[in-house]
Formats: structure tokens, sequence, C-alpha cells
């Protein structure tokens, strides 16, 4: 692909599990951060609990380019049954990384990744949801997560960038900002693998 | 002044319509169109408008809402998608041909069976001849742009007419992408006040709307739509003039991309022309001279115009994201060859009909009709005219 810096990510989730909502907060964090992003969901039948997938395409240029992505850089999958149903790897770049919500450790999934030799990282996305907001949310650890692991967006400007958003979406209700925000900074550092 | 956003085409097309303030806005939801008026729902509860804002039982009603409000002299809007599109059917004919400049937003999804939400032209192709203007958007910035030169396009008193602003269901409805929006003072400059020359409860100069036409006057109020409909193309491109002068963005009948010594072009809509704008910059980067052609205006037809950047062509493809079943090819490639048939020199000309219901259409799908392109320019051989891309052959 010629659009420069080009960062593909493709995401796996179940309907009503927020796998698109997570996709456009990426975007937003890359949008914030001055990049250009695409955020699109794909949508099979339209019920809650099927796998549904989004994408983000996040880079210096605007890209034309409106096709579903098959060769992604990194894959995020925010519910881990889904592994046993669903080829998450399938084109993966070797030198990209999938990242998965999981309390295992990354070399406990690899069996399940059929034969996928980059890197695999977990993320235990609700005990720290569970720890810094009292309940479970898994976007935003994971959000946090593909950031770290991706280094698609600058991580110091992406805190900074959350931190303004939060204060922006939560302006009447100030508490949740600092649980918001302590989520992202010890997801990024629980990240395995 | 432009303001940096990213917004989906739904939420760039909601955001227009907020900044027009819209008199009337009746609405019935139906995917992937539901998130307009849901926006707008929000800026009316917010109190961001001053629209009249209705929940009816059908878009038969929507549509039907929205001509008795054109009709007494408002500026009245919707937003539907496929099988909504279908059922607006009679109500669209009538719209136009009482030329009540309804402005429709419509979320192109495929017409059932089987049934299906994702994103094809066969909504909108159908009520190609229910005499809409009918423009085409290859992403939410242009979506959104289109929007804003709507309703000037549709009120212009020699047009008259209502008008189809279509964005792709899916693709474009629900992608965030970056895009500029354009700040409230200016929107509503550019647009400008809705003033009808004649309207129902005028009370100098009452109509009846919607009379029966016997024999003897039918044949008349059909013609004078039809030069309505001549009317629009020169009304687009003075509006689009006027756009560029305003915003900065150029926009014409179509878009004609490194077409300009192009021997090998395809014509088509939406947001798969950008995706093949990626595969003709790398045929070109490999010294073959592909260009391709995007239609932003279906209704009225750019013939003349079209052919013109066509006819030095050596071969060209029409991609038809409808499949029309003529048992000879699409709409767009009907409308594409008439356009041609009376060029002294015209190129070899194919349709292939793809990405029905949401079949993915990816640069290298793109890349291989420029190698169909080819051999075709090279052996003057089209073999079939009429052909589907992108089918598992072991389905059928």
């Amino acid at each position: 692909m010629k659009y420069g810096n080009m960062t593909e990510i493709r995401w796996h989730g179940r309907g009503g599990q927020g796998a698109k909502t997570a996709s456009q907060l990426l975007a937003d964090a890359a949008f914030m951060a001055g990049m250009y992003v695409q955020s699109f969901p794909e949508y099979g039948p339209e019920r809650s609990g099927a796998p549904i997938t989004a994408y983000n395409r996040i880079s210096d240029e605007r890209c034309s380019v409106h096709s579903n992505i098959y060769e992604p850089d990194y894959v995020a999958v925010v519910d881990e049954t889904l592994l046993k149903s669903v080829d998450v790897t399938s084109g993966l770049k070797e030198e990209g990384a999938v990242i998965i919500n999981s309390e295992k450790a990354p070399e406990e999934l690899k069996e399940l990744l059929k034969g996928y030799r980059g890197r695999v990282c977990t993320i235990d996305a609700r005990a720290v949801s569970m720890e810094c907001l009292g309940a479970y949310f898994p976007n935003t650890p994971m959000l946090a997560a593909v950031v770290r692991v991706s280094g698609c967006v600058d991580e110091d400007r992406f805190l900074k960038d959350m931190e303004e958003s939060y204060r922006h979406k939560f302006a009447r209700k100030p508490q949740v900002v600092e649980g918001n925000l302590k989520c992202l900074r010890l997801s990024m550092d629980r990240v395995r693998g | 002044m432009s303001i940096r956003e990213r917004l989906s085409g739904n939420e760039a097309i909601a955001t227009a319509m907020r900044q027009i303030d819209p008199d009337v806005f009746a609405m019935f939801p139906i995917t992937p169109s539901t998130e307009i008026p849901q926006y707008f729902a929000g800026y009316v509860a917010e109190g961001k408008v001053n629209t009249e804002f209705i929940c009816v039982e059908s878009e038969h009603s929507s549509l039907s809402a929205c001509l008795g409000a054109e009709a007494a002299g408002c500026r009245a809007v919707t937003a539907t998608s496929s099988a909504g599109l279908s059922f607006m059917n009679e109500v669209l004919y009538v719209a136009a041909s009482s030329r009540l400049p309804v402005v429709l937003a419509v979320a192109c999804r495929a017409l059932t069976g089987p049934i299906n939400i994702n994103h094809d032209y066969s909504d909108s192709m159908a009520e190609r001849d229910s005499g809409f203007i009918q423009l085409y958007a290859e992403n939410n910035q242009e979506a959104y742009d289109n929007y804003l030169c709507a309703h000037r396009i549709a009120e212009h008193p020699s047009v008259r007419l209502p008008l189809m602003v279509c964005e792709d269901g899916f693709i474009t409805s629900h992608a965030i992408e970056n895009i500029l929006i354009e700040d409230d003072d200016t929107v509503k400059r550019f647009v400008g006040q809705y003033h009808p020359e004649n309207y129902l409860l005028k009370k100098k100069n009452p109509l009846a709307v919607g009379p029966y036409g016997i024999s003897s006057y039918y044949m008349e109020a059909r013609v004078a739509q039809a030069e309505a409909m001549k009317n629009a193309k020169q009304v687009i491109l003075d509006v689009a003039a006027d756009f560029e002068k305003t915003f900065g963005r150029h926009y014409g009948l179509f878009e004609a991309y490194r077409m300009e010594d192009a021997e090998l072009a395809v014509v088509l809509m939406g947001s798969s022309a950008g995706t093949a704008k990626a595969a003709v910059d790398e045929l070109r980067d490999a010294g073959v001279r592909a260009g391709l052609v995007k239609l932003r205006v279906f209704r009225p037809f750019p013939g003349p115009e079209l052919a013109e950047t066509l006819r030095s062509c050596k071969a060209v493809a029409v991609l038809d994201k409808s499949e029309g079943f003529s048992a000879c090819g699409g709409p767009l490639f009907a409308e594409t060859a008439g356009a041609l048939i009376n060029c002294e020199t015209r190129p070899k000309i194919i349709d292939i009909v793809y990405g029905l219901g949401g079949r993915d259409f990816t640069v290298k799908a793109a890349k291989s009709v420029y190698e169909r392109l080819k051999h075709i320019a090279e052996t003057g051989e089209t073999g079939d005219v009429y052909s589907h891309m992108g089918v598992r052959t072991n389905a059928i």
C-alpha cells in the first residue's frame, strides 16, 4: 500500500460487545493525534452474540480504498471464545501481532491460532476494567493494549488526548475520568507477550 | 471556516440537515439509514433546529408527509434505504410530477431477496425513472457536500424536482473518516432560504396540487418535467461552481480520474471508485494508461459529456452494482453504451455486475478488470459483454 505509514487493524468480537465501538475509539485517538482514519464495521446477520468484524486504517494521508482488510498489521480479539470458531489470524502479517482479551498467558493460546508465527499478546481486560472502573467494559483496556502493541498512535499524545476527551465526555460525571485514565495506563503496563 | 472532524456518512448528512434546518423532517427508520433521523432527533431534543420532526408509520407516509409540507411551501426532508425506498415508489413519482423539491437521503442497500442489509444500488437504480435527481458520493465528504448542494439544485425555479442524495450503505453510512465540516453560518448563507413562487396556501394565488391529468394535458406535463430534468444539468454545474468558490472543493457531473490520455477506463459509482483509484495509481506507475470515471450525477444522465470523455479510449468496462435482470447488462452499462452509440470512434465496451448485497470490491478485483480491458484493447475481442465478478462458482 502506498498510503503513508498506514497501519491496518482488524477487530473480532461478538455483536453487542463493542468491537465496533473499540475501533471507533481507536479512530478517535488517531484523529486527535492528527492522522487520517477509517473505522468501519462488517455486519452479518444483525443479532446479539454473532461474530462481528470491525476495521481500522490509520495513516498520514487520506486513504481512498474502501474494501475490507484481508492482510492486517494487527488483529484485536475482544472475546477469546471466538478463537475456536473464527480464523482470527487469517492474513495477519507475521511482523504484526494478535492482541487477545484473555486472562491466559500468550503461550497458552498459541495452539488455537492455526500456526500463526508472529507475536501473540494478551490483556486481561476484565481484571483491569473491574479494578479501575468497578464494572466490565472491555473496550477501554483493549484500546490501550492495541495502542501499546501497535504503536500506531504516540502514547503520550494518546493519553493526553484521551484525558481531554474524557473530561469533555464525562463533564457531568468527573469522578469517572480518573478511573478511565487509570484503566488505559494499567492496561498498557499489563499487556503480555 | 472549515472544521476538521471525523464522522460517519450518516452523521455527516445529519449534520448538513441540522445546518440547513429544514421546516419538516418526516421519518421512518430502516437500516442503514436509521442513524440519520436518530442524530436529527438529538438535534431536535437539544433545540438545535426549528424543524417539525414527524414520526410516521411507514416510508409511504414519510414521503407523503414531505409532499404535503412541500406543497404548503415548506422545505421538507427524509431518509431511507432499500425496501423503504421501494415502499415510497408510488409517492416518488407524485413528488417529481408535482414538482415538489423534497430532498431524500438514501443509504443505498440491496433489495430482498434473499433479505440482505448490505450495500448495492438495487434500491436507487430501481427508482431511476421516478423523476428524482440522483447524486452519488464516494465517501462521507462527498455525501456531506452533495447534501449542501441538494436543496439549491432541487428548488431552482428552472428545475423544481425532488432529489436523492445517495451514499453507500454501511461502506459510507457507517464508516468514520476524516471530513471537513463547514461552519453553520456559511452553510446557511450558501444554501439560502426557500421561498417558492407558488404554493398551496398562498392566499393570492391558491393552487391545486396533484389533479387528474386527462390525455390532452398529461403529455405536456410529462414533457415539462423532462425539460426540468434537462435543465438540472446546468443548475448542478452552477451550484458546483458556487460551492467551489465558497468551500474550495470541486465537483462536476462526474470525476474523470487520470483520464487525460487513458486507453483503458472503468465507469463506476460510489465508494468503489476510491478503491479503483488505488488500482489506477498502481497501473499508471507501471506505465499502463488506465483511468476511471466516477459518476456523481446519474439523473440527469450526463450522456454527451461522458461520451466525450470515453470516446477516445480503446476499451471501457462499466461496473454495475445492481443486476437489473435485463439479461444483457445493468442500468449504468445500458446508459453509458447508449451515450456512446453515435460517436464515430468509440471504445469496445463491456459490463461487469459486481458487489451485490455487500460483496466486497478490492484493489485486486479492480486490477483484474483492467487486465481484461488490456486484453480487449490488444485483441479487439470483448469476450462476454455482460458478466458477473466475484461470484463463487462452486456455490451455484
